[in-house]
């Protein structure tokens, strides 16, 4: 088991590697030149080549990854082209602000998923398994900017009860241990949950009820095990399929933070990501989306590991 | 002197399975009687009804679909009428089950001893670990071999003679005094499968339980039954004592069987068949259901449904012409193979 | 029904129709990092077929009956081994090629359901094959209503049925009248009648020992079950992972067993006389594992006639009677097994 974790963690760095070069190289497929940006359009060329040289951009594309790699990997993202200071501060608070609302969202929506999708599996063909896929389906088809607006309306604007945009009052930075930063918490966790939340409750639905269909609960009846000693062994059934389901959730969860944030102004990796495309802020958008990916990886192996440990029907060699 | 009560008694027993598409009427009206420490086989063909008869002896059919009607106790306890609860008291400790596929009917992700040990933690008090002692001795009651290493293997770690031996350590944990068997062995090897015979009638007479054995294969009957009763469409058509139906089977349907069952000494000839197949129960049967299969059917058989008539020696048909059609039914003595193994 | 005729015999009615030489199939499982293992699901068998004759193949779960099946039908390829098919040696050049091979060898599964394309009627699914090879649409139909009525289902009633609207004798049925439908000469029958009530298991084995008569076919047929082995069979082969443990006339394996196993496996059968009850199991434990097989004779470990010289060294496949073969040192005067000592269990 233990050489088996050690070598699923060992895996992360050719995969971390390959993320790296794909991150690199996206920004430099897209066309617009970064320089263009950041300097007045009459702007002599000898002074374009200057920056250009300046910010290294002048040398072959492998040396330029060559070069920024081995800077990431000291902690050095390089300098924003638009604000001229070090892209790394910036980065960690981000990261923290949307490590808390892809938190606060996933566990929303996950949670919430496993729950209806148990009640809906259980009871299935009946009305309240109608009701919750009928809720499940409306959760997957929403898209997060339409929801988060509406949200937005009913919420702020009319019943002045949460905060439209923000991570906290005044600007300040996000938190969790007072009711104040929280409430700024709440309307983007539920956009962002909604999506997952649905497809979780799929998948819990058909598992919960192909497992009360298996021969082994009806073993489990006639040993006379009452319901809640049978719930037990449905949920650890149905624990490794639905994890492996949340796990590719994530993603979701990491997408759905940038329009998230961008719909919330919540100050996360979304936002700032966002920010640099359209300022094409290179150094940023590198360091953001460098962020995001790596992000997922580490949740996918926990993820994996976790499935592997509670399945012994997969082979942990 | 007062005959004891009957482990298991039941009176014009019927199941349905209703949905939204069509009503089955697997079970139409079957008696049944089964004395403690006696075994039972219901011998029957898929969709005989034959299973579902077993499962509604501790109602395990599934609970939204199956309407049940009739008198039905076992052990004393009146199976139409209880309630959940106490069903669920009943259910593992009076009368347990065992099953078909024993890789399906163990839960793949607990070991085999947790799940032997839930059975004995939730019908005698014990602790987990008082109940993990337990299911080792168990283990070795079933002749497990190194049962210590495989109390704590999943199913899929065991070969299927290893995983009915679990299953019948798990069903027999607390010493029930019915056991159902739903066709045990008809997933296993030959050289298995006579190994599970073997130990089930020996824990059969150790316990002293009844059982009933529900199977298809009229060997395997021949093996561990003192009373065999053939089902055919939801009805039982003949009962008596395993000699007297394997011998000489009155119903037209059980002759058939028999006939059609295949075994040495008919190299080169034909088999005696059954024409036809078994009707389909989604649609109401008028008259004799094996009617129109029955070589020596009149045009009065399917007029109303012959009774479950009983005979001499405990035996019972459900025919309006056995009596003419006895004559035939004599069958060649047995005779002796090669290897000691001795044929109809 | 004689517009195509089966392929005319070439070799003669003493070339056997079917010659399998060193049939060897191991299946690779594990990965990079756990080391390779391989299944040894079959592990040299040789054998042949004569014409006109029905081979049966018994043995337990996991014996490879299956899967030399499957290499005689050549769906999978074998790792090592071939196949020589009335005197012409298959996909070699010079040989018969596998498409040829593959028309006159046709197949009958256990399932009969999944067998069967759920979207066809019973008809299209007969004439599919002769349509691909090239027989007009008009004849291909005619030949499949014949063949339904051949198998004992009036065209009329069954023709236009989907399979889900049949019972398991009935699809079974057509799937045999499928496998005829390329006027095959070779018919692998794996476990046809193991899913079915015996009542309509008589029923299909009548049928396929009619067929034989009437087209002239040989078989091999694959079962688990011994009495129906004995029934239909010429010659009896018995496995024992992946190896041949006794092959022979079906009279001498089921009179003069020479194989411990075959003995066993004749012992096992429910006795059919309640008055008679076997009281012994013949053997303990499950067959072991295909992918680490006990050294020398792979039987010992559950043998009771076993010895040293079982472990050490591997029994050939000796002749004990006419045709008659068994892999077992115990049949053997000279075989090293009177002086060898028993094996500590």
């Amino acid at each position: 088991m233990i050489a088996y974790i050690l070598r699923r963690v060992l895996y992360i760095v050719p995969i971390s590697l390959a993320v790296s070069l794909v991150c690199f190289m996206l920004v430099h497929i897209a066309p617009g030149d970064p320089i263009d940006a950041m300097v007045q359009p009459d702007t002599p060329k000898e002074v374009i080549d200057r920056v250009r040289a300046e910010y290294g951009l002048d040398q072959p594309l492998p040396v330029q990854f060559g070069l920024w790699l081995l800077k990431v990997v000291q902690g050095d993202f390089g300098t924003s082209l638009i604000k001229g200071r070090p892209v790394l501060p910036d980065l960690i608070s981000a990261s923290g602000a949307t490590f808390v609302l892809a938190c606060t969202g996933g566990l929303l929506g996950f949670v919430t998923g496993c729950v209806f999708g148990g009640i809906a599996g259980v009871y299935r063909d009946s009305w309240i398994d109608r009701v919750l896929l009928a809720v499940a389906v409306a959760g997957v088809s929403v898209p997060h900017y339409w929801l988060g607006m509406v949200l937005v309306i009913i919420f702020s604007v009319n019943l002045n009860m949460l905060p439209a945009m923000g991570a906290g009052p005044g600007g300040s930075a996000v938190s969790i241990f007072d009711w104040e930063h929280i409430r700024y918490l709440i309307l983007p966790s539920i956009t962002l949950a909604v999506i997952p939340a649905g497809i979780v409750t799929r998948t819990v639905r058909g598992l919960v009820s192909d497992i009360m269909s298996q021969d082994y609960i009806t073993t489990l009846r006639g040993k006379g095990l009452r319901r809640h000693g049978i719930v037990g062994h449905v949920v650890r059934n149905a624990a490794p399929t639905t994890l492996a389901v949340i796990g590719l959730q994530l993603a979701n969860l990491m997408g759905g933070s940038i329009l998230v944030e961008t719909v919330f102004a919540w100050p996360g990796t979304g936002m700032m990501l966002n920010t640099a495309i359209f300022q094409r802020d290179i150094p940023v958008l590198q360091a953001t989306t460098l962020v995001l990916a790596l992000f997922f990886v580490v949740l996918n192996l926990l993820v994996d590991l976790v499935q592997t440990s509670i399945d012994p029907r997969i082979s942990r060699r | 002197m007062t005959a004891p009560a009957p482990l298991v008694r039941a009176r014009d027993l019927h199941v349905s399975f209703v949905s939204r598409d069509a009503t089955v009427k697997a079970v139409n009206g079957v008696d049944l009687d089964l004395d403690a420490g006696e075994v039972l086989c219901i011998l029957g063909e898929s969709g005989s009804g034959k299973s579902v008869t077993l499962r509604a002896l501790m109602r395990l059919n599934p609970p939204n679909k199956a309407v049940v009607s009739g008198e039905l106790s076992v052990a004393g306890h009146d199976m139409v009428t209880i309630s959940d609860r106490q069903l669920s008291s009943v259910r593992g400790k009076v009368v347990s089950m065992i099953f078909q596929e024993p890789m399906t009917a163990l839960d793949p992700v607990y070991t085999i001893g947790r799940q032997i040990g839930e059975t004995l933690v939730r019908h005698e008090g014990i602790g987990r670990r008082e109940a993990e002692q337990r299911a080792l001795e168990l283990l070795e009651l079933v002749q497990i071999p190194s049962a210590k290493r495989r109390l704590q293997a999943y199913p899929h770690e065991l070969s299927g003679g290893l995983r009915q031996r679990a299953m019948i350590a798990m069903a027999i944990s607390c010493r029930p005094q019915l056991l159902l068997a739903d066709e045990p062995t008809t997933a296993l090897d030959a050289t298995v499968q006579i190994q599970i015979l073997l130990l089930l009638r020996q824990l059969q007479q150790e316990l002293g339980m009844g059982v009933i054995f529900v199977t298809h294969d009229l060997g395997v009957a021949g093996e561990i039954a003192d009373r065999i009763a053939v089902m055919y469409a939801g009805r039982m058509v003949e009962a008596g004592s395993t000699v007297d139906v394997m011998r000489g089977p009155l119903h037209p349907y059980a002759k058939g069987l028999l006939g059609a069952t295949v075994h040495s000494g008919l190299r080169g000839t034909r088999l005696t068949t059954i024409p036809g197949s078994p009707p389909d129960l989604r649609h109401p049967i008028e008259g004799c259901a094996f009617a129109p299969r029955c070589p020596h059917a009149l045009e009065t058989c399917s007029a109303g449904v012959p009774e479950f008539r009983p005979m001499q020696a405990g035996r019972a048909v459900r025919c309006f012409r056995s009596e003419e059609i006895a004559g035939a039914t004599t069958r060649p003595p047995s005779r002796t193979t090669p290897q000691g193994v001795l044929l109809p | 029904m004689s517009d195509t005729q089966q392929i005319e015999d070439r070799g003669g009615p003493a070339q056997p129709l079917l010659i399998v030489k060193g049939l060897v199939k191991h299946f690779p499982i594990g990965s990079v990092f756990t080391g390779k293992q391989v299944v040894r699901a079959v592990d040299g068998l040789d054998f042949t077929i004569d014409k006109r004759e029905t081979l049966g193949i018994v043995g337990e779960s996991g014996c490879g009956k299956s899967t030399a099946s499957r290499l005689i039908m050549s769906l999978i390829a074998p790792t090592e081994g071939e196949i020589v098919f009335d005197g012409d040696l298959v996909g070699a050049a010079g040989g018969i090629s596998l498409a040829e091979y593959r028309r006159q060898v046709q197949m009958v599964f256990q399932d009969s359901y999944s067998s069967l394309n759920p979207r066809l009627t019973i008809e299209e699914s007969i004439a599919y094959g002769p349509k691909v090879h090239g027989t007009p649409h008009r004849e291909a139909g005619e030949r499949a209503r014949d063949l339904l009525q051949a198998v004992g289902l009036a065209p009329r009633q069954y023709a236009r049925r989907f399979p889900h609207e049949l019972s398991g004798g009935q699809r079974q049925r057509v799937n045999i009248a499928r496998a005829l439908a390329l006027r095959p000469r070779l018919i692998i029958l794996d476990e046809p009648v193991s899913a079915l009530d015996k009542s309509v298991e008589a029923q299909v084995l009548n049928l396929l020992l009619d067929l034989k008569e009437q087209f002239g076919l040989t078989y091999l047929f694959i079962s688990h079950d011994l009495n129906v082995v004995e029934h239909v069979a010429d010659r009896v082969l018995v496995m024992y992972l992946g190896k041949i443990a006794e092959l022979g006339p079906v009279d001498d394996i089921f009179g003069r067993a020479g194989h411990p196993y075959t003995r066993a496996l004749l012992a096992s059968r429910p006795s059919m006389d309640p008055t008679r009850r076997r009281t012994q199991p013949p053997l303990v434990g499950d067959p072991p594992n295909p992918i680490n097989p006990p050294s020398g004779c792979r039987f010992r470990t559950r043998c009771a006639l076993a010895r040293e010289i079982c472990a050490e060294r591997e029994p050939g496949l000796y002749e004990i009677g006419a045709g008659h073969q068994a892999a077992c040192h115990a049949t053997q005067a000279d075989s090293g097994y009177g002086d060898s000592r028993r094996l500590a269990a």
